[in-house]
């Protein structure tokens, strides 16, 4: 809980008591306590801060005052490497933004370059869109959960997790041939249809699945050291929230129900399914994770529904200056191997003008800022990475918390140091 | 013209430059010096109410004579809208006035602009390096005249450019 009636200043503890005796100087002895701030150096190389990330913290006892985010250290300049490539080379390095769901990151940057470009997806590209984009959503929440509860001393968690995300990354496997660097999406659609043994064994993963939520819950809900760990810790409040630009399951959990699947008319396939939002209400990192949970159960439901709905069709845009032709007629098909070769080498014209387009990862609003200035690449591309943002509001949330709650805020965030260094 | 952008120009006619609406994105353009100000009505005022603060960017144009460009992206959740708020800040003079006094998520969005670009923002809390070394001095990365091919230990063995 934190320790609301104190306020923590640095300058206040600077305080020695000495034992003298006025009437007998001479008697006085050594200090007998001190209290001082303490500086803690927690990272690079700690487990909890999934990735490369240090944290200075000052230290009253066991009470944090402030702490201070050292980032940097997995910045390899994505920003700048995104100004010398095409549109369409640009793909596969925003794999490396969020590693643990390249598939989000690559929808996010797709559709901000549709808008840019203003292509229309076909219909059945947004299913398939969705369908995978919701599959990301499952392994990126089970991916917390473990990693969550075994920072906080849960451990059983960790393998029931993992054990059934492995299932979905051997069918990204199947999918695309990747289990982490996926680079799937493609601008104007997908690059391959789902086949019937994908299909088939997704179905059977949506049966399997909902059951191990309620175990995955039982290891949590009644663990005393769970509940004691994270109710209450790491309270934002919604004003907060929004002013610092958290964004997902993270400004959610603070009460302000903003998904962008459902704001303003949500985008691809999430207007046609029927879904709800898991708001919580205290802002602690218990309603975060509760939320997380719930939506694994409305991930489900969402890719129910699009398996159902979806029909057949074309799954990449006509549009030959800009989207790329199917691999198959590249290699039999002239006109098509030149298209290929052209907006590889040259990439596309893109119009003069400036777009941000933000889409819902499970992090929270993965935006992208794109400045062109004509040609065929970015003059400027902005990743708004929520990794990056949520960090920012690190020390607000740990004040005045015990030291080892440090820990459960990293893990509350969800961050990946990919992202929030670029 | 966007009915944002027309009260903008009908409360600052001094600092409003021009706005741009492409795409279904509301892009403002003001003065350098009132910034702050437009900031804080697009915040407090009950009808725009912008509470959200998306990101902070900066986009160099070296061939301009105001070279850099600062922009920040606000929204209200409330109201269902947002507006990118851009300035233009000469090289000679590179500051501009922090918003993180009106939306605290900018205190890190601006120091990231910083260490990027350059651009000093005034009366901000803590302005450091955040991604870049903090004793790093080769300047700032991502204007345009920085080369993409770093400097680095390689660049020294000079085997490498000997001619075979």
């Amino acid at each position: 809980m934190r320790d609301t009636d104190k306020t923590y200043r640095l300058e206040d503890q600077r305080e020695t008591v000495y034992k003298v005796d006025p009437e007998h100087p001479e008697t006085a002895t050594l200090p007998l306590q001190r209290t001082e701030e303490l500086l803690l150096n927690m990272g690079p190389q700690h487990p909890s801060t999934h990735g490369v990330l240090k944290v200075i913290l000052e230290l009253e006892g066991e009470r944090l005052v402030k702490s201070t985010p050292v980032m940097g250290y997995l910045h390899r300049g994505v920003e700048k490497l995104a100004e010398e490539g095409t549109y369409h080379q640009f793909i596969p390095h925003t794999d490396r933004l969020d590693y643990v769901c390249a598939m989000y990151n690559n929808f996010a940057y797709c559709r901000a370059v549709e808008k840019l470009m203003n292509i229309t997806v076909p219909e059945r590209a947004e299913y398939l869109r969705t369908i995978v984009a919701e599959v990301q959503r499952i392994i990126g929440h089970q991916f917390w959960l473990g990693t969550q509860a075994l920072d906080i001393g849960a451990m059983t968690v960790f393998f029931y997790t993992f054990r059934d995300r492995e299932i979905l990354l051997d069918w990204f496997d199947e999918l695309c041939g990747a289990r982490l660097t996926t680079s799937w999406y493609r601008i104007g659609g997908v690059e391959r249809d789902l086949t019937p043994s994908l299909i088939s064994k997704l179905r059977a993963f949506l049966d399997y699945f909902p059951p191990k939520i309620d175990e995955y819950q039982v290891f949590l809900e009644k663990n005393r050291i769970w509940l004691a760990r994270t109710k209450g810790v790491a309270v934002i409040s919604a004003e907060d929230a929004l002013s610092f630009g958290l964004s997902g399951p993270t400004l959610r959990g603070s009460g302000v129900d903003y998904d962008l699947r459902k704001y303003s008319g949500g985008y691809a396939a999430y207007p046609k399914c029927e879904f709800n939002i898991p708001v919580g209400k205290n802002g602690d990192t218990y309603d975060r994770y509760w939320i997380r949970v719930m939506e694994l159960y409305e991930s489900v439901k969402i890719i129910r529904q699009c398996l159902e709905q979806m029909q057949e069709g074309p799954i990449m845009a006509e549009v030959p200056s800009v989207t790329l032709p199917p691999k198959n007629r590249v290699f039999t098909n002239l006109d098509s191997m030149i298209q290929q070769f052209k907006l590889f080498s040259q990439g596309f014209d893109a119009p003069p003008g400036e777009i941000y387009c933000g889409t819902e990862a499970h992090k929270g609003e993965l935006g992208f800022y794109i400045v062109s200035t004509g040609g065929g690449k970015p003059y400027r591309l902005k990743i708004r990475s929520p990794s990056f943002i949520h960090m920012g509001a690190f020390d607000h949330m740990s004040r005045g918390y015990m030291i080892a709650d440090a820990v459960t805020i990293f893990g509350t965030y969800d961050i990946v140091m990919g992202e929030c260094d670029r | 013209m966007h009915p944002i952008a027309e009260r903008i120009k009908h409360e600052f006619p001094e600092g409003f430059v021009d706005a741009v609406e492409w795409r279904g994105d509301l892009a403002v353009t003001v003065k350098r010096g009132a910034v702050h100000t437009i900031a804080e009505f697009l915040r407090r005022d009950p009808e725009i109410d912008c509470d959200y603060m998306v990101h902070v960017s900066s986009v160099d144009w070296p061939d301009d004579d105001e070279r850099f460009e600062v922009v920040w992206e606000v929204a209200s959740i409330r109201k269902r809208h947002r507006v990118r708020l851009k300035t233009r800040v000469p090289e000679s003079d590179c500051q501009v006035d922090s918003l993180t006094d009106l939306w605290l998520g900018a205190n890190f969005m601006e120091r990231e602009v910083y260490d990027m670009m350059g651009i000093r923002f005034r009366n901000h809390p803590d302005l450091r390096r955040i991604l870049m070394p903090d004793d790093y001095t080769e300047g700032y990365p991502l204007r345009k005249d920085f080369p993409l091919q770093g400097k680095g230990w390689r660049d020294t063995f000079e085997f490498l450019n000997e001619k075979a």
